[in-house]
């Protein structure tokens, strides 16, 4: 028997499946909420049609609500699964402000090198913070929703408007997050097909910082 | 005059000229009788939707209320049509037609709901577009005249008939809580036709186009009464 160099996944399969079912929730969530807001914008611009799905408020609204179950559960079973895993505990922690400005400084510099399996403490930043947003989104969300059921959390807001306007400055991170993702994707391609196929590390590949385990 | 009912117009449009064209056509409820699969699948999850509504709504727990001067002058006027479409009532010959589930069919007239206990309230409403308006309604609680026409408040459904054509209906829960009014007055004064003379449901649990306005039939019944938007595709619960 001939023995394969051991090696370990990049991401592990359900990573990878709730990655892509978060990516299908998410499109159809802020392209069916841009629709929504086009109904009664409170800025003083509509999104173009071509980016907005449903084609109108009442399809929007059924596009809206239905894909939040999706990004519900998927985000329930995300962060169930990230805690029992340890995955957070590894991926995103420690997380250290001075890293942080090291690395944003380094990385406008150009000299942000990227490490495969490992997230240095901007992508921990980020991602973390992402996690945040998309647990405010769905908060600011319901709050909008049952304003009258849900009045404490509508109050935790400050009120009906002002949890609309969470809302959608809580999107606006989103898709600001969603802008660098996909430009870090396009810069290093090479992490694309990992998230498809999962893809294999060298074990002997040492991270740059202790795992925690 | 509100902008709304060009913005709707322009969807509408906007809707059969994506569904005429549109690469995906169908997902959008653009021909509610010839649903496609991304129909079925957003009219299935729609009424989840309606069951999880139910499940969360409480009959004990109370729409926020304002002071009067929170009250939006000028009142906003919003219907599928321009408000000078605004069906004119004849307040003398009213008649509330009842039927279904009800002990006593005998029609109400103006005079009768105005014997019955009033109820004022200063609520929000807020409309499924996003916007919201203060207003102060008042007149008789929808659970105090389904009790004095003797209903089956164990039904399932209580649907509104408009003098407009306009139709919806609301569950039994939300019928019954308590700031659900039959209302015959606005901000101080008998209801204008444009704000739904004679009587209007005023809900503020739920959104906008669940308070019909111009009500001439009141049904109470087990089957599903849909809506004039609800069968569009707008949620039928529409709670708040």
């Amino acid at each position: 028997m001939t023995q394969r160099p051991p090696s370990r996944v990049i991401h592990p399969w359900p990573l990878r499946l709730m990655h892509w079912l978060n990516a299908i929730a998410i499109i159809i969530l802020i392209g069916s909420g841009w629709e929504i807001y086009n109904a009664s914008p409170f800025l003083p611009f509509s999104f173009p049609p071509l980016v907005t799905i449903g084609g109108w408020l009442g399809a929007a609204i059924a596009w809206h609500l239905a894909a939040i179950w999706l990004l519900m559960l998927n985000g329930l079973c995300y962060l169930t699964w990230g805690i029992a895993s340890g995955h957070f505990r590894r991926k995103f922690f420690p997380l250290s402000p001075r890293a942080v400005i090291q690395e944003v400084i380094q990385a406008l510099k150009l000299h942000l090198s990227h490490q495969t399996g490992v997230y240095n403490a901007v992508q921990r930043l980020l991602y973390l913070g992402v996690i945040i947003l998309g647990i405010l989104a769905v908060l600011s969300g319901l709050a909008v929703w049952k304003p009258v059921q849900l009045w404490f959390l509508s109050d935790l807001f400050g009120g009906f408007f002002i949890s609309r306007v969470v809302h959608f400055l809580v999107m606006t991170g989103i898709v600001l997050f969603l802008a660098v993702h996909l430009i870090l994707v396009a810069l290093v391609p090479k992490v694309l097909p990992p998230m498809i196929t999962g893809g294999r590390l060298p074990e002997s590949a040492t991270p740059s910082t202790p795992m925690a385990e | 005059m509100s902008p709304l009912m060009i913005d709707r117009r322009k969807l509408f449009t906007r809707a059969l000229a994506f569904g005429a064209v549109s690469t995906l056509p169908g997902c959008n409820f653009d021909h509610p009788n010839h649903p496609d699969i991304a129909d079925q699948v957003l009219s299935a999850m729609s009424r989840w939707n309606d069951e999880a509504q139910g499940l969360l709504f409480d009959r004990h727990t109370l729409a926020p209320t304002f002071p009067a001067s929170a009250i939006t002058r000028p009142a906003r006027f919003n219907a599928f049509y321009d408000i000078s479409q605004a069906p004119q009532v004849n307040p003398a010959t009213w008649q509330l037609a009842l039927t279904g589930r009800v002990g006593n069919k005998t029609p109400l007239t103006l005079a009768n709901l105005r014997a019955m206990k009033q109820q004022s309230q200063i609520t929000r409403f807020v409309c499924v577009e996003g916007w919201r308006v203060v207003g102060q309604w008042s007149g008789v609680p929808l659970g105090l005249l389904l009790k004095s026409i003797n209903a089956d408040l164990n039904a399932r459904y209580v649907s509104f008939h408009c003098a407009d054509g306009y139709f919806t209906s609301i569950d039994m829960a939300s019928a019954l809580q308590p700031q659900t009014i039959f209302a015959l007055d606005f901000n101080g004064a008998p209801l204008t036709a444009p704000f739904g003379a004679p009587v209007r449901l005023r809900i503020p649990t739920k959104l906008g186009y669940k308070n019909p306005k111009s009500i001439v039939a009141l049904n109470v019944t087990n089957s599903f009464p849909g809506g004039y938007w609800e069968n569009q595709g707008y949620n039928w619960f529409g709670g708040s």
